[in-house]
């Protein structure tokens, strides 16, 4: 069983396949979404989606957005999109810098999680530069 | 009667400009090819982003506490008018029909004693507003020497219409641009950004797929109606640029012909004279021959 999985962003699509898992770094935490998934809409922090199909997995590094879930497909719309590995180091600074908006305009507790994914992101970027 | 010099010159220039005008035509049709993609690209994005907002407007709306940017502020006082124009000219009525629906739009608020004030992204509608409107204008946003627009143009914009709609500086925000049809139609459209319009979902509201939220309603819709705005205005920013191109190249299309037949006119003129002072040269070397 798979469902139908959509990655855009508003200058154009990214992906569109099948798929058994997806990870998304949903905003009130991680979470993996599968076939038969409870209807849900989330916000997403800055971070990285994960789309297994097969024996592939694909991560895409997403600057925030949204997803909407249903049964049987998945759709990611998000800001700054790019595939990991081909990722770029201004692509890297596009979602630093909307991690670190978050960290600016929010206060609280909130503020402390989004410290924590921009301190996610440095160490994704650190990946890069090795 | 212009003289033969006349003439040629005049030729000469009429064909210069139709190479213009046939090379601008080209340009134009190349550049209207990338703009028609990026605007197909762009589409997903925003077919994905009203389909989720509707859904969870329909239930949203009926809330006391739904955001101002979905409900209205309750007043229809106040009206930022975004006009969406080109930054270049000699591309046919594009920005004239763009801006006459604006003023339309101007004169019926006014008369309706509402307060308008306008917007203008591209330097060619503030030009052509200024005369009539200057006291209305805000500052301008001009995108001169942008090549390509992308979606941090877009966010530029509703920067500017979000922080004042915050501000409650307005309670209405309406966008106005070319809906690209084919190249030779572009429909000027106004399009109400804030309360945002979004469409029924077909069948009731029951009928939608219950969602589960995260975090709650409220706090997705405070996050979602902004990138709504964004996307929106990305859109029309889009599709302005796709309708430009489609008006320089049937506006240059038509120069190029016009200028075709000018040629052709002011060639058989030229011949005329031509002849004429040769027939009459002859004459007067027979006459005088005759004379002698």
């Amino acid at each position: 069983m798979a469902m139908q999985v959509e990655l855009v962003s508003p200058e154009k699509k990214l992906a569109s396949m099948e798929a058994e898992v997806v990870g998304l770094p949903g905003s009130d935490g991680d979470f993996a979404a599968m076939p038969g998934h409870v209807p849900t809409a989330t916000s997403l922090r800055p971070g990285v989606v994960t789309i297994k199909s097969g024996s592939e997995t694909t991560e895409y590094l997403v600057a925030g957005g949204f997803a909407e879930i249903t049964a049987e497909s998945v759709s990611i719309l998000a800001e700054y999109a790019a595939i990991r590995s081909e990722a770029t180091r201004d692509m890297f600074d596009s979602v630093r810098a909307a991690a670190q908006a978050k960290v600016d305009s929010t206060e609280g507790m909130r503020k402390a999680e989004a410290e924590r994914d921009l301190g996610e992101i440095d160490g994704l970027m650190k990946d890069l530069s090795a | 009667m212009p003289s033969l010099k006349d003439l040629k010159n005049r030729i000469e220039s009429v064909k210069s400009t139709r190479k213009i005008t046939k090379a601008m035509q080209m340009v134009a049709a190349a550049k209207l090819r990338r703009a028609q993609e990026s605007a197909e690209a762009a589409r997903p994005y925003a077919e994905r982003m009203t389909g989720v907002l509707s859904n969870i407007a329909v239930s949203a709306k009926h809330n006391d506490d739904a955001p101002t940017l979905l409900k209205g502020t309750g007043s229809e006082e106040r009206h930022l008018l975004v006009v969406c124009t080109s930054e270049r000219g000699l591309c046919g009525g594009f920005n004239s029909s763009i801006v006459k629906l604006a003023k339309e739009h101007i004169a019926n608020l006014k008369s309706d004693g509402k307060k308008p004030t306008l917007l203008c992204v591209g330097k060619k509608g503030r030009e052509q507003l200024k005369r009539d409107y200057e006291d209305l204008f805000i500052d301008p946003i001009i995108f001169e020497g942008v090549k390509r627009i992308t979606y941090g143009e877009a966010e530029q914009v509703a920067d500017v219409v979000l922080k004042s709609f915050d501000a409650e500086e307005y309670d209405v925000v309406t966008l106005f641009y070319a809906e690209f049809k084919s190249v030779i139609s572009q429909v000027p459209t106004a399009l109400q950004l804030v309360p945002a319009s979004i469409p029924e979902v077909e069948g009731d509201a029951a009928a939608a797929t219950q969602y589960e939220y995260e975090p709650d309603e409220n706090a997705l819709l405070a996050d979602l109606l902004p990138k709504n705005v964004t996307t929106q205005i990305f859109r029309a920013l889009l599709e302005n640029a796709a309708s430009e191109q489609g008006a320089r190249m049937s506006a240059m299309d038509n120069a190029t012909r016009n200028a075709g037949e000018m040629v052709d006119k002011l060639s058989i003129q030229y011949n005329r004279s031509r002849q004429a002072a040769i027939t009459s040269e002859l004459i007067e070397i027979i006459s005088g021959a005759e004379a002698l």
